[in-house]
């Protein structure tokens, strides 16, 4: 191993950096070619593995009390029944999500109580169902209730103050001409990529130096994965491979390894060296894989009569699990959006008997913007000024929380094109007030906005190869977003040569390390780190540097604790027509219009946003996993009953971005771009319903029967 | 792997005979929902009689006593009825009702008998691990308290809420469709309407028909009014998602009233819902918004609500009175 060099990089001289380079994995995914976690067997040792299939439990507290084996075991093809009493231990039992078959306590209902191994997938299958299990029940708590949420978080996720306080802000309610004071509410969302969770994992004596243990996964983060699960199974980080060469999405699902992880290699430990294969089914996802907290956010706004804010207080309520602490963030997103002398915000838990929660798309932001903004339009209506115009009157000077400047603040630029271009002049100022055959008709906008973050722990490699060809190695994955094609005109320009010259190699743990992606920060932590690497190599290589000169380099900038505070803004436009006999919904428009930075690829980029939005678009008119607190677990769990947009749903969606650059933040000019798309879109959608009906909703998704009235 | 025995009959006496003789048998036809509910666990059956290979894929017009007929065999499949010229042009509301039922996808999968005899989506019958007296007499019914959105509002029990989820059903229970019903001791027919039972204190029993009954296929009568017929299905997305209320619905006026009137709901019952008590409200009358809605609400007299469906009887009346005076406004186009 060679030390890692520390170089700050500078601004690339972009070439490639904001062209539309078609995608360089495209061929390989719409050819089928590409290979997805338990696919992958064509790597030596990793053929014919067996298959593992779980069982969770159908209480929601309590103690196993026996698992009877033994007429899964008489079936055909089951090898054997992992359960509490017989899986390895787990040397590190910290998490309480990740230590399942370790002792008989359950904590919610669907959790991992035993795991059968059989030859096929569907002996397994058939092995699980065959499992007995009894158990000592508890009486469990499983609903969410603004007034069971009483537990003070030390902090909320990733490490954000629980509570802040600026000024008086009840002293300056009460002084206010116009006040908003209404509940918004988020529903349970489960993340729902496109491929379940799937692992492949081997244990095995190496070549060298002791166990290995193999995994092939389908994660946002190979590291991430690896410096988990090393500890609990006793291994150095060094002797977990972890790879994951396409990946199916994950919308932050497969951002930290859930217990299906562990359960994969502990299993591979007790069949080594025969590899094992799991794949969550898509009905187990609702139980073990993550989802978003149901949110209540209490917001009171004050204002003068023009609209401009007095106090903002922001009271975020959501449930966390007995097993795990997950707080969302929700109110975090509003100590930056806005200007106001008394600023509150705060975060408060129901501690449940449930699964656990963790992060989806946009955590805090998603469902507080929408809370934020949903509450700006009500103000908008009570003080009679346009609800663009209100925005434009509250825009801070500097970050509210911090007193820092903004390095690029352009939301005024954003709220006015962005009106432009969907012709929002055209409104009238009154809801109801256009029928069109038997819909009703209304215009409504919300702002998006979204943290620049750059994650700590990147490094890239930059190895000379023959032909002016060079190979450029960071262990980051690319989920579907596009990573390695942006990576490699990050690189490329760089490097200073052309993308075809760029060899890049990624979703490896054996290569340098990288941060996880998710909060929108992976091509600025990643793409920071290559920039560095290349520059390095260049200083010590020269241009035509030998074959095999290689030089490993992270980057040694620290914008975040700089002069400035980073954050990318939108300005999200929805037309939304409502039936006036049934109350069906459609958007037949939905645009966004975004500052992020520099974009570094149109066709990705316009991916992502345009998903986002329909993401947001999902979430306000469908999504909702509905928890049946009797039993505790999620009853809609399967994508026939939790609904997401279908392609009928999706009409006219268009996103476009100010050109721009933020080279303080990245070398590159990119801030980041995975979320911000679903942020405010559902309150854009939820104020033009408002626009078009004159009714009020607060809590998503907003559905038909919201519109019928009484009987 | 659970082993089943699988066969696959040539005739239909023949699949008849192997699952009435056989408790544990089953018939299989596009597999769209069975082979969910064996996944599922929700079906465990001992063996699977493959009728989707019958000949039974015919569609045929016959002069029968009553009247013109459109004869649709079991295997048919829903695109190809949804698309038959016949259909398209005869009986329009009933190709509406198809190609407003699940995806393309499925929709080629999927047969006329097996649409017919689809079993509820009651999350908790697809739930092996939650009670439920349709998939265990006796054990109770979970939805009664539960998620109730899609429970039915006419015709249920204390023992079971659910709705059948079929919207072709419903366009044929308004277009007094016969299902050809072949058994051990021979052919019968019936309205389809009675072919869905309502749960009673048996809920485990979606139809009439006796274990082994294999439907052989459909008569549509092809009328006039069958002609102007049309469907209106209300859910919560687009596409590819249930019916909160769907409505059926064929209608004839002469001078301002009401001639002839066929009216079926989905929706909001145990089985496809025939309005017959709002057929008679509209009958001789006008129809304008009040003449349906009243009508609509004299069917929904007995219509029974919980927080959960309480928005099923407004969705109900808006779908109905559009649907119908825009049949009524055709007329004169
Ligand atoms: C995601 C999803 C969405 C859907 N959405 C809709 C929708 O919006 N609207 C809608 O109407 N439907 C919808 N469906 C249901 C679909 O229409 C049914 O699954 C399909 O019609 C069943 O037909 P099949 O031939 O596949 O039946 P199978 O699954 O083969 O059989 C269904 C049942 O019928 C019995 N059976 C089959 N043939 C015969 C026969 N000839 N005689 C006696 N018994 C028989 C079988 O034993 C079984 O019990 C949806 C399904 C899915 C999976
Ligand atoms: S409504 Fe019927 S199908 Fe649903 S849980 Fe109750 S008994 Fe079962």
């Amino acid at each position: 191993m060679t030390d890692t060099v520390e170089q700050v990089p500078v601004p690339l001289d972009v070439r490639s950096v904001g062209t539309r380079l078609a995608r360089v994995d495209g061929p390989e995914k719409v050819t089928g070619r590409a290979r997805y976690a338990v696919e992958h067997r064509d790597e030596e040792g990793l053929g014919d593995p067996l298959s593992l299939w779980l069982v969770q439990s159908t209480v929601a507290k309590g103690e196993v009390e026996a698992v009877d084996a033994s007429a899964a075991l008489a079936h055909d093809g089951v090898l054997r029944v992992l359960d509490h009493t017989s899986a390895p231990r787990l040397e590190d039992t910290e998490d309480g999500e990740l230590a399942v078959l370790q002792d008989a306590r359950v904590h919610f209902r669907g959790q991992i109580v035993a795991v059968v191994v059989a030859e096929t997938s569907e002996a397994a299958r058939e092995g699980a169902a065959l499992v007995e299990v009894s158990y000592r029940a508890e009486p469990h708590a499983a609903a969410f209730t603004v007034e069971g949420a009483t537990y003070r978080p030390d902090s909320v996720n990733p490490a954000f103050e629980t509570d802040s306080d600026d000024g008086d802000v009840d002293a300056a309610l009460a002084g206010s001409a116009v006040v908003v004071d209404a509940s918004y509410g988020t529903p349970y969302e489960h993340n729902n990529p496109m491929e379940p969770h799937a692992t492949i994992a081997r244990w095995h004596e190496g070549d060298d130096d002791g166990v290995v243990l193999r995994l092939v996964d389908s994660t946002q983060g190979v590291h991430g994965v690896a410096s988990t699960i090393a500890p609990m199974v006793g291994l150095g980080k060094d002797q977990v491979h972890v790879t994951a060469p396409y990946v199916g999405g994950g919308f932050g699902s497969k951002g930290l390894p859930h217990a299906n992880v562990v359960v994969a290699a502990l299993a591979a430990r007790e069949t080594s060296p025969r590899p094992v294969s799991l794949a969550v089914t898509r009905q187990q996802m609702f139980a073990l894989t993550g989802y978003r907290t149901a949110t209540v956010s209490r917001m009171r706004l004050g204002a003068d009569r023009d609209g401009r804010l007095t106090a903002i207080e922001h009271r975020a309520y959501a449930q966390s699990a007995a097993v795990k602490e997950f707080a969302e963030q929700t109110a975090v997103g509003t100590r930056s959006l806005y200007a106001a002398a008394n600023r509150r915000t705060s975060h408060r838990l129901a501690v449940l008997d449930v699964a656990v929660p963790s992060w989806m798309r946009a955590p805090g932001e998603m469902p507080g913007i929408f809370a934020h903004e949903v509450a700006m339009d009500e103000l908008a209506v009570a003080c009679g000024v346009d609800p663009v115009e209100l925005r434009v009157r509250n825009i801070p000077e500097r970050d509210p929380e911090t007193g820092k400047p903004f390095s690029d603040h352009r939301l005024v630029e954003c709220l006015r094109e962005g009106a432009e271009r969907f012709g929002w002049a055209d409104r009238p100022a009154q809801a109801g007030a256009t029928l069109d055959g038997e819909w009703r008709v209304g215009t409504g906008m919300a702002v998006s906005t979204y943290p620049g973050y750059r994650m700590p722990g990147n490094e890239a490699r930059v190895t000379a190869l023959d032909g002016g060809r060079f190979e450029v190695a960071i262990g980051c994955v690319d989920i579907g977003t596009g990573a390695r094609t942006v990576l490699t005109q990050i690189a490329a320009d760089a490097l200073g040569v052309d993308p075809a010259a760029v060899v890049l190699r990624v979703a490896d743990s054996s290569l340098p390390p990288a941060s996880v992606a998710g909060g929108s920060s992976g091509t600025a932590s990643w793409g920071s780190a290559v920039s560095a690497a290349a520059q390095a190599f260049l200083h010590e290589h020269g241009r035509t540097p030998d074959p095999g000169a290689s030089l490993t380099a992270s980057a040694a900038d620290d914008p975040l604790n700089g002069d400035h505070v980073f954050h990318s803004h939108g300005a999200v436009f929805a037309e939304v027509r409502v039936h006036r006999r049934t109350g069906e919904i459609r958007v037949p428009r939905l645009f966004g219009m975004y500052s992020v930075g520099r974009v570094m690829n149109p066709t990705t980029a316009r991916s992502q946003l345009v998903g986002g939005l329909v993401m947001g678009l999902s979430s306000a008119l469908h999504e909702e996993s509905v928890r049946d607190p009797r039993f505790g677990h999620v009853v809609t769990q399967d994508l026939a009953t939790y609904h997401v947009a279908s392609h009928a749903d999706v009409l006219d969606v268009d996103a476009d971005w100010l050109e721009g650059s933020d080279e303080e933040f990245t070398p590159m000019g990119a801030r980041g771009i995975g979320e911000i798309g679903i942020v405010g879109t559902a309150a854009a959608v939820i104020n033009a319903a408002y626009h078009a009906t004159g009714v009020r909703v607060r809590d998503l998704p907003v559905t038909a029967d919201r519109f019928l009235g009484e009987g | 792997m659970r082993a089943l025995d699988y066969v696959r009959p040539s005739t239909p006496e023949e699949a008849v005979a192997a699952v009435a003789g056989d408790e544990d048998a089953m018939f299989l036809a596009g597999g769209s929902n069975l082979v969910d509910h064996l996944k599922l666990g929700v079906a465990r059956p001992g063996r699977l009689v493959d009728v989707s290979r019958l000949p039974l894929d015919e569609v045929a017009t016959h002069d029968t006593d009553r009247g013109t007929v459109l004869r649709v065999g079991a295997t048919v499949r829903n695109a190809d009825l949804a698309a038959h010229p016949v259909v398209r042009s005869r009986l329009p509301g009933l190709s509406r009702a198809l190609l407003a039922g699940a995806s393309g996808q499925i929709r080629q999968q999927a047969s006329t008998a097996g649409n017919l005899l689809q079993r509820t989506r009651c999350v908790y019958f697809q739930d092996v691990t939650t009670p439920c007296n349709k998939r265990e007499p006796g054990s109770g019914c979970s939805a009664l308290e539960g998620y109730g959105r899609y429970n039915a509002v006419l015709g249920a029990s204390e023992h079971c809420v659910a709705t059948h989820p079929s919207d072709m059903a419903v366009a044929m229970a308004a277009l007094d469709t016969s299902v050809v019903v072949l058994g051990p001791d021979g052919e019968r027919r019936m309205p389809s309407t009675d072919l869905h039972r309502l749960p009673g204190d048996e809920p485990q029993r979606d139809t009439t028909l006796a274990h082994g009954e294999l439907v052989t296929g459909v008569e549509i009568p092809l009328t006039d009014l069958a002609a102007v017929s049309t469907y209106r299905k209300v859910r919560d997305r687009a596409s590819y998602a249930f019916a909160l209320v769907s409505v059926a619905a064929a209608v004839r006026t002469a001078g301002g009233v009401v001639e002839d009137v066929r009216l079926a709901w989905g929706g909001v019952a145990h089985a496809p819902w025939r309005a017959r008590r709002a057929e008679e409200a509209l009958r001789c009358g006008p129809v304008d918004e009040q003449a349906v809605a009243a009508a609509v609400d004299a069917e929904l007299a007995e219509a029974e609500t919980s927080e959960a469906t309480t928005y099923k009887v407004p969705m109900l009346r808006g779908a109905t009175v559009e649907t119908l005076l825009a049949l009524v406004e055709g007329e004169d186009a």
